[in-house]
């Protein structure tokens, strides 16, 4: 039987010449990743285990996102530790205010994420690297800390479910619909300790920034990665942002998956996430009437230079419903700049929007747009738990770029299909 | 801002590599419950395991963090530990008293942190649906049996593979990694 793409660069990584799933394997790492949440934790662990040394200085890479700029005076000083810790590990790829952006759409702009590579990020969205054809996972603290000593984890060899896209989705679709429609179809324990991996005729169709946001979602459907094949737009990626070496890995023709899924792109309606679970979805036509009071276009799902260009095309020559608090988060220094000269920022603050530098903020419910008690949210981040973007008991929505605009301009879930005629 | 929390767990861990067996009262959820109600992001701007205690389950349930009692066993169903890798959540389950956590299955980041940090935690969907609130139930971690003795009912669990035990008895991955690298 033959291995999936996953298959292939794990047992890359552990030196063997195959693996099945279900075994357990230590392999090496191309990079590992952590933030000012969860690498104050790993510092400490990494002390215990006595290495001194990080194992490569230029394969850690430390993004302050979440609480960044300095929410408080305890995530300021939870900030200087790692600062503290980075500079005396010399560690290479730490980013500060001014260089950062949201760890998942830095990584990749930076280079530090190239096909075939095997990466683990002390961060759950860590999976968004599959979208280059890299295996890339999420893990704890303490898996960060053995990584950053050894340069290597342990896994337990995924199996995997493929997904053959296939035609064109319309002009309101984006990664963001067909992952929720995904994630709507198998649930969010659907994909659980597996691997998604996506390929077939319509990934022509999907650019990169969406093939970003589906494998960042990966992780909402449980799976331990989301992976896309490579092809010409991936590779064009990859040459843009790195001068380093890369290798490509497919599947094999008799890879074994335990589903295989038909996705037609044409068939997929821009689709809602209601709360509070990435799976309560519905399509736009079936989403009734829901009043809002915050519109939040960004984070590591949707917070690209697409994704802006899809909420400026909605919000242009409009102006976003009295009382709606539309905030835009570009996710990176790049993307901002980018947006700046591409006039979206204009077009954003006439429409009534405001522009916030690249930070996590208010997608987990850290600042920069917490909810009240009952207030509603249309977000185009990753999550709709209880108490995500603040009071328990405010409801987050997620979406797409096209409908998060929409909504902004209407106060209500609307399609972009309302707004631009 | 404390820097002693890896002391705690390792005495923890200590004790519990002696003793295999857990009993304790139980605390029993439902499906999917995510790492963002074990502990809202709002409080990890905080590493110090009883502050994230104080506030363990607080979005989910108020009443969590004054009825549970040291050896409590957590039993929940589906996807437990879903959403975000904070490790902050196992930490706060554990540092609040928690002894073992029982589910039928977990979010696999929720699973390796669980085991990385020496919390027990085993899957057993029979024992996740049959146990209730308030059941006596004992836990052999070595080979996965459950006990109800309220009901009476016993369950097996799937042990934890040879490699994860050899994880738990070395207290923790960073003891196992630091004893892999002495040997080098």
């Amino acid at each position: 039987m033959g291995m999936t793409m996953t298959q292939k660069i794990l047992a890359a990584h552990a030196g063997l010449d195959r693996v099945e799933a279900g075994q357990l394997i230590m392999a090496g790492l191309d990079l590992v990743l952590g933030n000012d949440v969860t690498t104050p934790v790993a510092m400490e662990e990494f002390k215990k285990i006595g290495a001194g040394e990080v194992f490569d200085k230029s394969k850690v890479a430390i993004v302050p996102d979440h609480f960044t700029p300095n929410k408080d005076i305890k995530s300021a000083e939870q900030c200087k530790r790692i600062r503290d810790f980075a500079h005396h590990q010399e560690i290479v790829n730490y980013f500060e205010i001014g260089q950062m952006g949201i760890e998942h759409a830095l990584i990749p702009e930076k280079g530090l994420a190239v096909p075939g590579d095997a990466i683990v990020g002390a961060d759950s969205h860590t999976c968004t690297y599959g979208a280059l054809g890299a295996f890339s996972t999420g893990v704890g603290s303490t898996d960060m800390a053995a990584a950053m000593a050894s340069g290597q984890c342990w896994f337990k060899v995924p199996e995997a479910i493929r997904f053959n896209l296939s035609g064109k989705p319309g002009p309101w679709v984006g990664g963001k619909d067909v992952i929720l429609h995904i994630i709507g179809s198998i649930g969010v324990d659907g994909a659980l300790y597996q691997s998604m991996e996506f390929g077939g005729e319509g990934l022509s169709a999907l650019s990169m920034d969406d093939r970003f946001t589906m494998a960042n979602m990966a992780i909402e459907a449980g799976a331990k990665n989301g992976i896309f094949e490579v092809d010409e737009a991936t590779i064009a990626y990859v040459r843009e942002h790195s001068a380093g070496k890369y290798r490509i890995y497919q599947a094999d023709k008799d890879a074994e998956y335990t589903r295989v899924i038909d996705i037609d792109l044409s068939g997929i309606r821009p689709t809602v996430a209601f709360p509070h679970l990435p799976e309560n979805t519905r399509t736009i036509d079936e989403v009734g009437d829901v009043p809002i009071d915050q519109v939040v276009i960004g984070s590591c799902t949707n917070g690209r230079i697409g994704d802006l260009r899809t909420a400026a095309k909605v919000l242009k020559g409009n102006k976003v419903h009295a009382g709606v608090r539309t905030i835009l988060f570009p996710a990176t220094q790049a993307i901002y700049l980018q947006a700046m000269k591409e006039g979206l920022l204009e077009v954003f603050i006439e429409a009534g929007a405001v522009v916030s530098t690249p930070t996590c903020g208010p997608c987990l419910g850290g600042h920069m747009g917490i909810l009240a008690k009952g207030e509603r949210a249309v977000a185009t981040t990753n999550r709709n738990f209880v108490g995500r973007m603040g009071h328990p008991g405010s409801e987050v929505y997620l979406a797409g770029p096209a409908v998060a605009a929409a909504s902004a301009v209407t106060g209500r879930i609307s399609s972009p299909e309302e707004v631009v005629k | 801002m404390t820097e002693g929390n890896g002391t705690e767990r390792n005495q923890s861990n200590e004790k519990r590599t002696e003793e295999k067996r857990i009993e304790g009262n139980v605390i029993k959820y439902g499906d999917n419950v995510d790492t963002d109600v074990i502990i809202p992001a709002r409080y990890l701007n905080s590493i110090d395991p009883k502050e994230l205690a104080a506030h363990c389950m607080e979005d989910l349930d108020k009443s969590f963090v004054s009825r549970v009692r040291p050896g409590d066993i957590l039993v929940a169903e589906r996807n437990f530990g879903c959403g975000s890798s904070r490790e902050h959540a196992p930490i706060a389950l554990k540092a609040s008293g928690i002894s073992c956590i029982i589910a039928e299955t977990f979010a696999r980041i929720f699973y390796r942190n669980a085991v990385n940090i020496g919390l027990p935690i085993l899957e057993c969907p029979e024992a996740a649906r049959d146990i209730a609130e308030g059941d006596q139930v004992s836990v052999d971690i070595r080979t996965g049996r459950v006990g109800n003795r309220t009901t009476g009912r016993t369950y097996q669990a799937v042990p934890f593979p040879e490699f994860m035990q050899e994880i738990m008895e070395a207290d923790g991955l960073i003891n196992y990694v630091r004893e892999r690298m002495e040997r080098k």
